[in-house]
């Protein structure tokens, strides 16, 4: 049963994943990233972490991507041209993504950590749950916590500046012209 | 199922991102494969903390979401930024930094 339910998990993230670099129009790319996302919670579940799955679920996969979605309608659908700079980048790349494949599957394979062939130890009770990670968060974590809530006000302030309309119309006129 | 799946699941999904950064030219996409790897990051981190039964790592990956989500919030702008400014949207155009 829990075969199953990883295969499924996989099946959906690896889809999704590929989804996303082959489709040329970048809305369908965010939708297929929508589906990665999900079938990342599924395997959340799996792995015992609650939380972290329903973090992921309504921040990723709801959130974030709404934004995605609004900047993609906004930029608009503007399907990648066909020209290639790069001589042969279309066949590089993929060689260059296998290699870097096979790299982490030999360090994965070759590694003496003795605990990854296991199923893991057996969890206590309310492991991953909103209680466990609260209390990690609340006074082991708490200075990661409290940079964390920094560093997004900053981005938020930062993106603020880099996408609001400048304030005198001469700033526009003059980055307009063409360089 | 052991531990090891998840992790080579995890390599996978990497590779797949990485190779999306590599060949995409739109920074939309760009953002989205990076979004990738740091999803499969995630896997890992969760992974490797279900296989030593302690949470701490699952705290961990919450923060890569942060970080992830600051990543893209930036990143949005400045796509926004680009195309108020009539710039190509195709990161081999942009070139001004080129050395």
């Amino acid at each position: 049963m829990i075969y199953v339910a990883f295969f499924a998990g996989a099946i959906g993230a690896v889809g999704g994943a590929v989804a996303v670099i082959a489709m040329r129009n970048p809305f369908y790319s965010v939708l297929a990233l929508v589906i990665h996302l999900v079938s990342l919670a599924g395997l959340f579940l799996l792995l015992y972490a609650q939380f972290i799955a329903a973090a992921q679920i309504v921040v990723y996969a709801g959130a974030v991507m709404v934004l995605y979605v609004f900047v993609a309608a906004y930029v608009g659908g503007q399907e990648e041209p066909l020209w290639e700079p790069i001589p042969g980048q279309r066949l590089l790349a993929p060689l260059l993504a296998a290699a870097l494949l096979v790299e982490l599957a030999i360090a994965i394979i070759g590694t003496g950590l003795s605990a990854l062939d296991s199923d893991g130890p057996t969890l206590p009770g309310g492991f991953g749950t909103p209680d466990q990670i609260g209390n990690l968060l609340l006074e082991r974590f708490l200075i990661v916590f409290e940079s964390a809530s920094m560093l997004l006000l900053v981005a938020a302030v930062g993106a603020v500046t880099l996408a609001a309309r400048s304030r005198s119309r001469a700033d526009d006129d003059r980055t307009e012209e063409p360089a | 199922m052991t531990v090891t799946w998840y992790i080579v699941l995890s390599a996978v999904l990497f590779a797949i991102g990485a190779g999306g950064v590599l060949i995409r030219r739109s920074p939309l996409v760009i953002l989205l494969c990076l979004e990738l790897m740091l999803n499969a990051g995630n896997l890992a981190l969760v992974a490797f903390s279900r296989a030593h039964g302690n949470a701490e790592g699952q705290v961990f990956a919450l923060i890569v979401m942060v970080v992830a989500a600051c990543e893209v919030v930036v990143g949005l702008g400045l796509i926004v930024a680009m195309f108020r400014r009539r710039l190509p949207l195709n990161v081999d155009e942009l070139r001004g930094l080129k050395g």
